[in-house]
């Protein structure tokens, strides 16, 4: 299918929304009825037809608008996007993963042609037409990771692997849960995630970390990770928290529905060939409660995860302020029927929601 | 009391050990203030380390710098600030000879610079030695205006740079030896707490 790019904003007016295309295809991150953290890796092998899942690098209706804030962060503070000097090899393999899955999978957009070493790329939604040299720097106007990432939707981290552990050396982070590259930048695995709570107690992180570095070439993973945002604002840095922080209060029982935002990160995990790096692309899905109303299943089981998750995430994901409005809002699409298991909304198959009022 | 027992804390906050002689040609000490107290008591644990020993202190208002020139170490320097000293630290630590043991104590805010300059130079960690004395205040980054505040004892504080009322993280950068500091009114524009002393 040909997908339509919204003409959207993420920032001042909002004027982000979902198609009903868009909003079937929601990675909704709830297999069942509650939420606790674990070690929740399969492997990226594709998916149902028009899932988020299916391409290895998705790309919807948000795709231009998206590398358009992406510019505009970036034109504000550089220093979103950053590579220590040893990690351009790695660059270079991304920009060749991305490129080759791109064309690969969605011709219509996207070209890529060879002719020894000189390199052409079409993107066609961005009109961007150039020939390059591969591996030769001087040839592209960006890093070969920022020339990338500046065209696919989603935040990217790029760890190089030794002592048996990742570092985070380089990476592109327009579109973070509230956490700086800047600052973690030549961290650690278990440094980088030093503020998670409850985690490491539970083991988790060293056995992800296990995992990880035993991921090969041509096998990718997959996990999800959520959080809530106010405003489908993409931009949710620590560096503009001063400014952002703010509209966390603008949340009233009449507005909620359409400013508070469900936020899915789709994490995804790629073997480099040539660098051994690991690369780590985390896209950002956003949608508004009212939009997730729409199906029965998940209005149901979003009330319970809301409900009854622990305090200490609600608080590490900031709502915990605003936790008893949601549930106010929410608990009118909670009929308390039981809901199928698995993500997908299932509309067909469903009860329609049975409340009164 | 120069020595203090930093509470647990979460896995990027450093943590630091006790010095000790180790075998090697060449030993590097980088000290400021209370610092000087643990080079003392090296010193004390083995009488040959100081012929092959370079001292770097950074007094910081102390007046322990008679103390470690009368130790004779093979070349004593005392420096007026960190910033003033760090040329000639990472001239030191450039032109070390292989085996380098090198000694870090202090202020925190001076062991991690030192430390990233150490491991910049290439210097492995498993040479490196760390221990706290003196001061607990933290060297802090504002995650906003990226400006550091050096010395900082209470939280909340106030960025020197930007003005903002910032709460001290346990979150810490060995690459910006610093710890991160964030607005703490950001929803709540001008309720900022009174400034609590550090571990009070
Ligand atoms: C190697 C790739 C990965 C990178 C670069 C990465 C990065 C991050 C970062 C920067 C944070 C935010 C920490 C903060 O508060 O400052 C985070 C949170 C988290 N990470 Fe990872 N991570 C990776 C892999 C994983 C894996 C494999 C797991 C599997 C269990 C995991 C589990 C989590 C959890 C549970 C959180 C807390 C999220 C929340 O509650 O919203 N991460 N990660």
């Amino acid at each position: 299918m040909t997908i339509q790019f919204n003409d959207e904003t993420f920032r001042d007016d909002y004027s982000f929304h979902n198609s009903d295309w868009a909003i079937k295809r929601f990675p909704f991150p709830f297999h069942e009825d509650s939420y606790m953290y674990a070690v929740n890796m399969e492997q990226h092998r594709g998916g149902p037809e028009g899932s988020v899942y299916e391409k290895r690098f998705d790309v919807d209706e948000h795709y231009v608008a998206e590398m358009r804030d992406r510019a505009m962060v970036l034109a504000d503070d550089p220093l979103r996007c950053q590579s220590l000097p040893h990690m351009t090899l790695a660059g270079w393999d991304l920009l060749e993963l991305i490129m080759v899955s791109k064309s690969e999978d969605y011709p219509d957009l996207f070209e890529l042609h060879h002719d020894a070493d000189q390199w052409r790329w079409v993107n066609k939604p961005l009109g961007i037409d150039d020939t390059f040299t591969f591996l030769d720097e001087t040839t592209l106007p960006y890093g070969p990771m920022e020339y990338i990432t500046r065209q696919t939707q989603g935040d990217f981290c790029v760890l190089d692997q030794r002592e048996e552990n990742l570092w985070m050396d380089a990476g592109m982070v327009t579109t973070q849960a509230d956490w700086s590259l800047d600052f973690d930048l030549g961290m650690n695995f278990f440094e980088w995630h030093a503020p998670v709570p409850l985690a490491h107690e539970m083991g988790i992180f060293k056995r992800a970390l296990k995992f990880l570095l035993n991921i090969q070439q041509g096998a990718p993973a997959r996990r999800m990770n959520w959080t809530m945002t106010v405003n489908p604002l993409l931009d949710t840095s620590p560096e503009n928290y001063h400014k952002w922080g703010i509209q966390k209060t603008t949340l009233t029982p009449e507005n909620i529905g359409s400013k508070q935002h469900l936020r899915v990160e789709l994490q995804t995990f790629f073997r480099l060939p040539r660098s051994n790096a690991l690369v780590f692309p985390i896209r950002c899905y956003l949608c508004s409660f009212q939009d997730l109303m729409t199906m029965p299943k998940w209005g149901r089981r979003l009330h319970r995860v809301v409900r009854d998750l622990p305090v200490e995430l609600a608080t590490y994901k900031g709502f915990i302020d605003n936790r008893p409005m949601m549930l106010d809002y929410l608990s009118q699409f909670d009929d308390g029927l039981p809901t199928s298991p698995g993500v997908f909304p299932e509309p067909e198959t469903e009860p329609p929601l049975n409340k009164a009022g | 009391m120069s020595k203090f027992q930093f509470p647990e804390s979460i896995k990027s906050r450093p943590v630091y050990g006790t010095l000790e002689p180790r075998v090697g040609k060449f030993h590097l000490m980088i000290a400021d203030a209370e610092g000087a107290e643990a080079i003392l008591e090296l010193a004390a644990q083995d009488s040959a380390l100081m012929a092959k020993s370079h001292i770097i202190f950074i007094p910081n208002g102390t007046d322990y710098g008679d103390q470690l020139k009368a130790l004779n170490p093979a070349q004593y320097y005392e420096g007026p600030s960190y910033a003033a000293s760090v040329q000639r630290i990472r001239h030191v630590l450039a032109n070390a000879h292989q085996g380098l043991q090198v000694y870090l104590t202090g202020t925190e805010g001076l062991m991690g610079q030192a430390q990233n300059e150490a491991m910049q130079a290439g210097i492995p960690h498993t040479f490196i030695q760390t221990e706290h004395r003196g001061s607990v205040a933290r060297r802090m980054q504002c995650v906003h205006c990226k400006g550091i505040t050096e010395d900082v004892m209470t939280d909340p504080f106030v960025c020197s740079h930007c003005g903002l009322n910032l709460f001290v993280r346990d979150h810490y950068s060995r690459r910006l030896a610093a710890y991160q500091g964030v607005c703490i009114d950001a929803e709540d524009p001008g309720n900022v707490p009174e400034p609590v002393e550090l571990y009070k």
